[in-house]
């Protein structure tokens, strides 16, 4: 059973830990840099980015977590934590820092407010269509080549990428955890 | 979708600001959220007077100071300032006893609404009221404005020990119970099945210390509303920052205690038997 650590500084982690319990996954709250060590994957949630960043800086989290990522760590990051993940953030805060684990550039709120959240169907390579529910969410607006993306979705602007990994780390702009479907996670922790 | 905000802000701390100023301070210090409004609510039960929904300049100002979602209130059944808060794009609406009720009656049907809304309520049965009316979102009230965590309490707890009671009640007894929480019996069913609430239930009104944040985390709310306790308080970057973390990592009496070091005087505080106009009374 692969020990999955989820990132508990704010933000949904409750669905996010009985989604991992649901796929068999041993689950571990993350709040201490003590509670990093032996993960085999962790899970960064949906929440306020700058929220967490703070967070992560202050219990101390943010250096072991980068050291762990260099080192091959894997980590799914939605939402919040995809923008986390980022190599570059367009319209964050001007100090706002990132693990710059994923070559792509996220826009946040680049869905709009919440007035423009939204529910769609989401084709996904290889799991086929999910739900995909999208809350003031991060759009992927520029990408390398070597990012290996796993969906698209077109919101009336060309197809943008929202469920991308590159070889260990993802990044998911919408929630599957929101939902009652668990393939997203299934997929994560099988390749754990 | 519509309660999907929500859950991303659990684990945080929502903190009233007046200017775009006090909304970069909230955002440093790492809120998740910030209501924009004119005045604090103590600052409201000093001056007294009408309170209304704030002018949407500088509604409009804070949006675009900070990243983080901005909420804005509305008075009690005043649909009108809430379709002018949902032009103005904001996250989301605080249905709101700290401004002046504008219908002593209803409150506003908020299924009619694409943006979400917070309402609050001193027990079970006006919690699931206001869920019944559409809120995505429900806050303990509390009594704001007071830096007195008292109210707050009290109301957290009778929420708890009615979902207790209805867990507890066999399926013949619940539609009695509905009629006297006054409340949807359908509602009053999920509750008893599933033991809380449908939507969040964060906790607001009164807490002023990192202390008070742990406290009221630790009966159960998921996450926090903080308006006079620190703008009021004697350094309100230290406090801000210090709530915050409180907030995370409230089951910590360690961090807690760090944090709470050194932090300057909290907001005076009120005693609530002293109070001429009790704000958590309105609403029904």
């Amino acid at each position: 059973m692969p020990r999955v650590g989820v990132l508990a500084l704010q933000g949904d982690v409750r669905e996010h830990t009985s989604m991992l319990e649901r796929v068999g996954a041993d689950v571990v709250a993350v709040r201490e840099v003590e509670q990093l060590d032996d993960l085999d994957a962790l899970v960064m949630p949906g929440g306020e980015s700058t929220t967490i960043a703070y967070l992560l800086t202050t219990s101390g989290i943010r250096e072991t977590l980068g050291k762990k990522i260099e080192d091959g760590l894997s980590v799914l990051g939605t939402c919040a934590g995809l923008i986390l993940l980022a190599d570059e953030i367009l319209d964050g805060r001007s100090d706002q820092w990132s693990f710059g684990a994923l070559p792509l550039a996220v826009r946040r709120n680049g869905y709009g407010r919440q007035i423009s959240s939204f529910e769609t169907i989401v084709e996904v390579k290889g799991v086929g269509e999910v739900p995909g529910v999208f809350i003031r969410a991060p759009k992927i607006e520029t990408w390398s080549d070597d990012l290996e993306v796993l969906a698209f979705h077109d919101h009336g602007d060309g197809d943008h990428p929202v469920l991308v990994r590159k070889e260990r780390i993802w990044g998911c702009s919408f929630h599957p955890e929101l939902t009652k479907d668990d393939r997203i996670h299934r997929l994560f922790v099988d390749a754990v | 979708m519509k309660r999907g905000l929500a859950d991303m802000l659990r684990g945080g701390v929502i903190m009233d600001v007046v200017n775009p100023e006090q909304a970069k301070i909230a955002e440093d210090s790492g809120a998740v959220a910030v209501m924009a409004l004119e005045r604090v609510p103590s600052d409201i039960r000093r001056d007294g007077g009408v309170a209304r929904m704030s002018d949407p300049e500088m509604i409009q100002s804070i949006q675009a100071a900070v990243t983080i979602p901005v909420m804005a209130k509305a008075r009690i059944g005043h649909f009108a300032e809430a379709q002018i808060l949902e032009a103005l794009d904001v996250d989301y609406i605080d249905e709101s006893e700290v401004l002046t009720p504008a219908d002593e009656e209803n409150h506003i049907d908020k299924w009619d609404f694409t943006v979400p809304f917070v309402c609050g309520a001193t027990n079970l049965g006006e919690a699931l009221r206001r869920i019944g009316e559409g809120a995505c979102l429900i806050r303990s009230k509390g009594e704001a404005g007071t830096g007195n965590v008292v109210e707050a309490v009290r109301h957290l707890r009778t929420i708890n020990a009615q979902m207790r009671r209805l867990q507890s009640a066999d399926s013949n007894e619940l539609f009695a119970l509905a009629k006297d929480l006054h409340a949807p019996l359908a509602l009053v069913q999920e509750v008893s099945l599933t033991g809380k609430l449908p939507v969040p239930l964060f906790c607001a009104g009164g807490i002023s210390t990192p202390a008070d944040a742990s406290l009221v985390l630790q009966l159960g709310a998921e996450a926090i509303f903080v308006g006079s306790g620190i703008f009021k308080s004697d350094d309100p970057d230290r406090m801000a920052k210090a709530i915050v973390e409180a907030t995370t990592h409230f089951r910590d009496a360690h961090v807690v205690a760090k944090v709470s070091t050194g932090l300057g005087a909290a907001m005076k505080g009120i005693e609530i038997a002293s109070l001429e106009q009790r704000l958590a009374e309105r609403g029904w």
